[in-house]
């Protein structure tokens, strides 16, 4: 199912008899067409995986997977030579993890590829849910180079020097990029993404992007349940027939002419019987591809959700500045239209002298002042996040729509190839009945 | 994880058919006997009959057609039943008329068929559909059970009207012939009778057989194993049929998902649309073909089930024609007076067993020419059913793929994108 080259492609949807040109009709090969300055120059691949033990943080013996990443240049192999040796470096996925949210923290404004799930989800009774089953293991290794290869066809991403790193040096990357001090930040973006505040004036399209992410989470979850079932029950379908298998053989010692016809009909029920295995692993994929756009909604929602604190703060300095000045209008008019207890204690035990008064006036004209240059900051802010943000949504929105109905056609051809195994297998069947 | 293998561990509920271990008791035994043509049979038998197994009945020899149609509701003070409308057309001699319309209700059917049995104890009578299904909690007026009750009448009286020795039956052709038939139903011996033989016919298998022939004990063996098996592939199919409409109600949930979707995209919502209209389309597909297993190979499988049934009752009743003979055989080496009385009496019984014994071979083979014939064109027709589903499928996703490579290439042609 897994046709492993040494290019960056990562999955060839099965083997079905359609045009070379469907088949090159491949999420990496777009990726990797439209070309970012490091794909030009490199090649990535998520090669292995493999168990290792060792001791955890808390001293304890522990088992757990690292991957291979390869990276070699990608320069044209000349006839009949061989391919440079990659560079290699293993990874395990708290690495990956770790990478990722210093992505999150570091572009704000860019919507993070996810990664594969941490534990299998939307599971079929037959898939097991153990993060070391080799199935399990392998489709993850296959959604990690996913992701590498969606950060490095980036435009922005693929031009940060952690992720170089990350790919290139083993030891010294976890060093540097914790001192980017991009942890520091986590917690504050932690906060902003749980904090209760509303927006005054929330953008318009932001709220759409919104909203329509959070449908689109909805339908996808919904959508990937409602598959498991569906595959659980074609599962039973077709495991069924393997006992006509069983019963026609025993039949067909008792029957003269009739045997082996019988007989060789059980042998197309095995093969029907057992052919469901095989399709059905090669649906995961295609579940796979839905899961990966599930979890893009959440990196959305949190584009999102950091516009709304930019906004909010905007808001909050430009109120904080109109309540200096007006602070400062009532100084110096010497009306009270703002509740103080200053104030009224001032109103009530006498005025203040007219040296308070003046070097009030100063303080305030310093804080109106710091509070212009904030609001002009904050603005600025805004400004520079809803281009730069809208920009990768609008970058992001084409290839989703590019993805999902590549995603779509990849079905589509699953579902070809299964309704061809299948005139086969009766084929055959009808053909051994014709001889009973 | 191989999918070589049939897994037994599939699930729990798969176990249940593997609840038969004696299947795998079986040996391997040879069939019965190869059939030589019959050799001339005592005077009883009317028409002598000779058949190979792999020679066809002849068509055009078909000289009587019979359907059962028309089922219709009847309501008395006592009781509600159906009654089935018959029409005969025929060319034989021995009918007055042509064409006959007569109806019947299920007791007629009964009645015929014991007369029919009563008259021809080693022959192969063709079962009548069951009285009343219990299991799946049928209503006896419900539409599937008299739609599936009159295609089995409507079967059992072709199966007769094929019969080279019963279609000539008396009864029977007061059946198809009789405006009314109640006044010929009180005739003749009738349950009472059968009630008697069945008791003897018990007690002699309890006292057991000297011996019973070669051929007949093969049989017996044969008959056995058979039942098992049928009733086995009838459990399968049963079981398929449930997975599918299981399937079926799934893919009800998933198509219109995608359906869901397509409203809250732009570009994506054409070929969203689309697979939804593709999964709604082989739903119907397998609709269609759980409904052709239930139509033509269920109802194959079961007439078969209660063959076997038949069968063994068959073969009981010529174990006590046999033991009823050896019985007064015994008698006339023990007893020294009446000995010509006896004699008599034995030679009479010894005919009868032969005659017996030479008409259930010769029915035996015509039995299992019919039952390879029946059961390869349910499987086969069957395959074609399967072969025909995925073909439809296959056209519903390449027509999408179609449309979708279509779509391609007016993005290719420079039209915008988003």
């Amino acid at each position: 199912m897994m046709a492993e080259s040494g290019s960056s492609e990562v999955a060839v949807i099965g083997n079905v008899d359609l045009t070379s040109t469907e088949l090159e009709n491949n999420i990496i090969n777009t990726m990797v067409e439209r070309g970012t300055a490091l794909l030009r120059r490199m090649e990535i691949n998520v090669a292995e995986a493999e168990k290792r033990t060792g001791k955890n943080t808390v001293n304890m013996q522990e088992t757990y997977t690292v991957y291979l990443i390869e990276t070699r240049p990608a320069e044209t192999i000349a006839e009949g030579g061989t391919p440079a040796a990659p560079d290699t470096l293993w990874r395990r996925y708290s690495e990956f993890e770790l990478f990722r949210n210093y992505l999150l923290v570091t572009y704000p404004h860019i919507i993070i590829p996810p990664l594969p799930e941490k534990r299998a989800e939307f599971v079929w009774h037959k898939l097991s849910a153990d993060n070391l089953d080799p199935d399990f293991v392998e489709r993850r290794r296959v959604g990690l180079e996913n992701f590498l290869l969606r950060v490095a066809s980036h435009p922005v991403l693929s031009d940060d020097e952690m992720f170089l790193r990350f790919l290139t040096d083993e030891k010294r990357w976890k060093e540097a990029v914790l001192e980017t001090g991009f942890q520091d930040k986590v917690d504050s973006r932690l906060k902003s993404l749980s904090a209760m505040f509303r927006v005054k004036n929330p953008d318009k399209q932001f709220t759409a992007l919104k909203h329509y992410s959070d449908d689109l989470n909805t339908i996808i979850s919904q959508l990937l349940r409602v598959r498991a079932k569906v595959a659980d029950r074609l599962y039973g379908v077709y495991k069924v027939h393997g006992n006509y298998g069983r019963v026609f053989s025993e039949w067909s010692a008792i029957e003269k002419e009739m045997g082996d016809g019988l007989q060789s009909a059980g042998h197309h029920m095995d093969t029907y019987a057992a052919s469901i295995d095989d399709i059905l692993e090669e649906e995961e994929h295609y579940a796979d591809q839905l899961k990966e756009y599930l979890f893009y909604t959440d990196a959305v929602r949190s584009v999102c959700r950091k516009q709304d604190l930019i906004q909010y703060e905007l808001e909050m300095a430009v109120q904080d500045l109109s309540t200096k000045k007006q602070q400062k209008e009532e100084l110096t008019s010497g009306t009270v239209r703002i509740f103080s207890l200053k104030g009224m204690t001032t109103k009530l035990f006498g005025q203040e002298s007219q040296e308070q008064r003046e070097s009030k006036l100063e303080a305030l004209d310093l804080s109106i002042h710091e509070g212009e240059e904030a609001v002009n900051e904050k603005n600025r802010e805004c400004k520079e996040f809803l281009q730069t943000a809208w920009g990768d949504i609008e970058r992001f929105r084409e290839q989703k729509d590019n993805d999902l109905r590549e995603a779509l056609i990849s079905y589509a051809i699953m579902q070809i190839s299964m309704c061809k195994k299948g005139i086969q297998v009766w084929s055959n069947a009808k053909e051994c009945f014709n001889k009973m | 994880m191989s999918g070589q293998t049939v897994p037994v561990d599939y699930s729990g509920h798969m176990l249940d058919l593997d609840e038969d271990e004696d299947l795998e008791v079986f040996s391997k035994k040879a069939p019965v006997a190869d059939g030589n043509p019959m050799p001339n049979s005592p005077s009883s038998m009317v028409n002598q009959f000779r058949l190979e197994e792999d020679e066809p009945q002849d068509v055009n020899a078909k000289d009587l057609f019979i359907t059962v149609d028309n089922p219709e509701s009847h309501i008395t003070a006592i009781e509600t039943f159906i009654m089935y409308r018959v029409l005969t057309k025929t060319t034989r001699s021995e009918f007055d008329s042509s064409e006959y319309e007569v109806h019947r209700r299920y007791q007629d059917f009964l009645w015929l068929r014991s007369r029919l049995e009563e008259t021809h104890p080693t022959l192969i009578v063709h079962p009548l559909p069951e009285k009343f299904v219990m299991k799946g909690m049928v209503e006896r007026f419900n539409d599937d059970f008299i739609h599936t009750r009159r295609k089995a009448l409507h079967r059992f009286l072709n199966k007769i009207s094929e019969h080279p020795i019963l279609s000539y039956n008396q009864h029977f052709k007061v059946f198809l012939t009789a405006e009314e038939l109640t006044s010929h139903r009180k005739q003749g011996p009738g349950f009472l009778s059968r009630m008697g033989e069945t008791v003897r016919a018990v007690a002699n298998t309890v006292r057991g057989l000297k011996s019973r022939p070669e051929e007949f004990a093969a049989m017996q063996e044969y008959v056995d194993d058979f039942s098992n098996k049928i009733c086995t592939v009838d459990k399968v199919t049963q079981r398929i049929i449930k997975e599918e409409r299981e399937y079926l109600d799934e893919l009800k949930q998933y198509g219109p998902m995608y359906g869901q979707w397509a409203e809250s995209e732009g570009n994506l919502a054409e070929p969203l649309k689309a697979v939804a209209s593709c999964v709604e389309r082989c739903g119907k597909e397998t609709e269609e073909h759980a409904h052709h297993l239930s139509e033509v190979l269920v109802p194959t499988l079961h007439e078969y089930i209660l063959c076997a049934e038949t069968l063994k009752a068959v073969m009981r009743r010529r174990d006590h024609i046999q033991a009823e003979f050896e019985a007064k055989n015994e008698a006339l080496a023990s007893r020294k007076s009446e000995q010509e009385a006896l004699q008599e009496e034995v030679d009479g019984l010894s005919d009868r067993m032969e005659g017996s014994n030479e008409a259930l071979k010769g029915d035996w083979f015509r039995w299992k020419a019919g039952m390879r014939t029946d059961l390869k064109s349910a499987f086969v027709s069957s395959a074609e059913k399967n072969v025909d589903y995925y073909e439809k499928c296959l056209a519903v996703w390449e027509s999408f793929l179609l449309s979708q490579r279509a779509e391609s290439s007016d993005q290719q042609d420079g039209e915008d994108v988003s």
